[in-house]
């Protein structure tokens, strides 16, 4: 046995989770796919004293369209199902780029979309992709619910806006728009490893070919999940040609602020995101025009 | 603190099993400690390395990932169940043999237990499908290109039986 002690509760209702949520705070953890939080269990980076496992609450899964211009995942949905469901190919086409990337086929086997957002690591793809997306993440607890956009959602490595008694419980994105694109691209050591510099990034165009909103992700980038403000504002407008794509590739560049590690130095992992910014919003600008 | 106990009954390679665990007992470590199933192996117990792959609800995962605990009332297929009986090994098995698909042997159980439920799906593989397929299983002393051949001949064989 490799895990502290603690106290393992799977739970056969929402509000059953939701309450002993409530009642244990900081102290107790939500177990959805496991694929990080049983890591640093494994090493005891954590000792939750009470394992709040999910799991078994198959309504907290699955895609669903909330609206004409929305879907809902649940935050159980795992990422294999993800992958295999029509409407992430249809409507999803960032999510459905940055999966392969993911880890590897038996982590997405068991990892959830919940899990990872809420786990909040900054070299994690999701995190980024919600950011670019503008989505919004539903939480719920006892005493009641609430929406949080993913720019108020992140809150810095491994922290989040999530309050000790709520559950991250669904997650709402943009079903993708006539004349506009997306891409994802990243550079690891080796396919499924964590990212050394990701971005995701959404290109809308109007009706005239001008860019209406452009939207840059990054993971890896600093402490927590980068939103690229100044780079995305200076889309906006713009005809997007090779000069436009250069000058938000400088901005981001000169606004992350990337931890270095022994893989890859600050300035090559900048180089990184300068390079990655500048072939995904290529590519995004490219598809929004087809 | 008293140890937090579950009885749990855990079907592994169509064989229920009950036992009572504490909570903290990790699948693989269940597997091969209070099963005797020794055939799943443990290597990085963080998620990285796939050894300890098994298949749960016909599903591959990394058994170092789950809890015992929540292995109660689902399906698990180990490395033990593959081979029909001692004299006929499964068709994965014969192709990892036939092409030195295995020097030390450590990765191979996850990597059989990866390939099968990956070749039950795709039956008609390509290389680039297998090497994707295989990106989460570690082997640090064969190499992989054994490893891939052993792969194609497996899904041509497997391909050639009667369903």
């Amino acid at each position: 046995m490799k895990p502290a002690p603690f106290r393992y509760i799977a739970v056969r209702s929402l509000d059953q989770a939701l309450e002993l949520k409530a009642e244990h705070g900081d102290e107790a953890r939500f177990l959805a796919g496991g694929q990080s939080l049983m890591p640093t269990m494994n090493f005891r980076l954590s000792q939750p004293a009470v394992l709040i496992d999910i799991n078994p609450l198959a309504q907290c899964a699955g895609v669903q369209k909330a609206g004409p211009e929305t879907l809902r995942i649940g935050a159980l949905t795992r990422y294999r199902d993800l992958e295999r469901a029509p409407a992430t190919a249809e409507n999803l086409p960032l999510i459905k780029e940055a999966l392969p990337h993911i880890a590897h086929p038996q982590i997405r086997n068991r990892g959830t979309i919940g899990g990872n957002l809420a786990h909040a690591d900054p070299a994690s793809e999701m995190p980024a992709i919600v950011l670019a997306l503008a989505g919004k993440l539903h939480a719920q607890s006892k005493r009641g619910e609430r929406w949080i956009a993913a720019a108020d959602f992140f809150a810095g490595a491994l922290r989040t806006a999530l309050e000790p008694d709520e559950m991250l419980t669904e997650v709402e994105l943009p079903i993708a728009r006539p004349r506009s694109g997306a891409c994802f691209m990243e550079v690891a050591r080796r396919r499924g490893d964590f990212a050394l510099i990701g971005v995701a990034c959404t290109v809308e165009l109007d009706d005239h070919g001008r860019c209406k909103e452009a939207r840059i992700g990054l993971c890896n980038a600093g402490d927590g999940p980068i939103f690229a403000v100044a780079a995305s504002r200076s889309l906006a407008g713009q005809n997007i040609g090779s000069a436009e794509i250069d000058d938000a590739a400088a901005l981001v560049q000169r606004d992350i602020d990337p931890g270095g590690s022994i893989h890859a130095s600050k300035d090559f992992q900048r180089h990184l995101a300068g390079v990655l910014t500048k072939r995904a919003l290529a590519a995004a600008t490219e598809r929004a025009k087809a | 603190m008293t140890a937090d106990t579950h009885d749990i009954t855990v079907t592994v390679n169509g064989t229920p099993h009950r036992r009572t665990v504490e909570s903290r007992i990790l699948l693989s470590d269940f597997l091969r400690h209070d099963l005797l199933l020794a055939g799943t192996h443990v290597g990085c117990e963080h998620g990285v390395c796939g050894a300890c792959t098994v298949i749960f609800d016909g599903a591959a995962v990394r058994s170092c990932l789950m809890l015992a605990a929540q292995a109660d009332g689902h399906a698990v297929a180990t490395v033990e169940g593959l081979a029909a009986d001692r004299e006929h090994l499964h068709p994965l098995q014969e192709a990892m043999r036939d092409c030195h698909g295995l020097q030390c042997g450590y990765c191979t159980p996850g990597i059989l237990m990866t390939m099968k439920v990956f070749l039950d799906e795709t039956p008609e593989p390509d290389e680039a499908q297998i090497r994707e397929a295989l990106s989460g299983n570690l082997c640090r002393c064969t190499g992989y290109q054994h490893i891939v051949d052993a792969m194609l001949l497996a899904a041509e064989r497997l391909r050639g039986r009667a369903p």
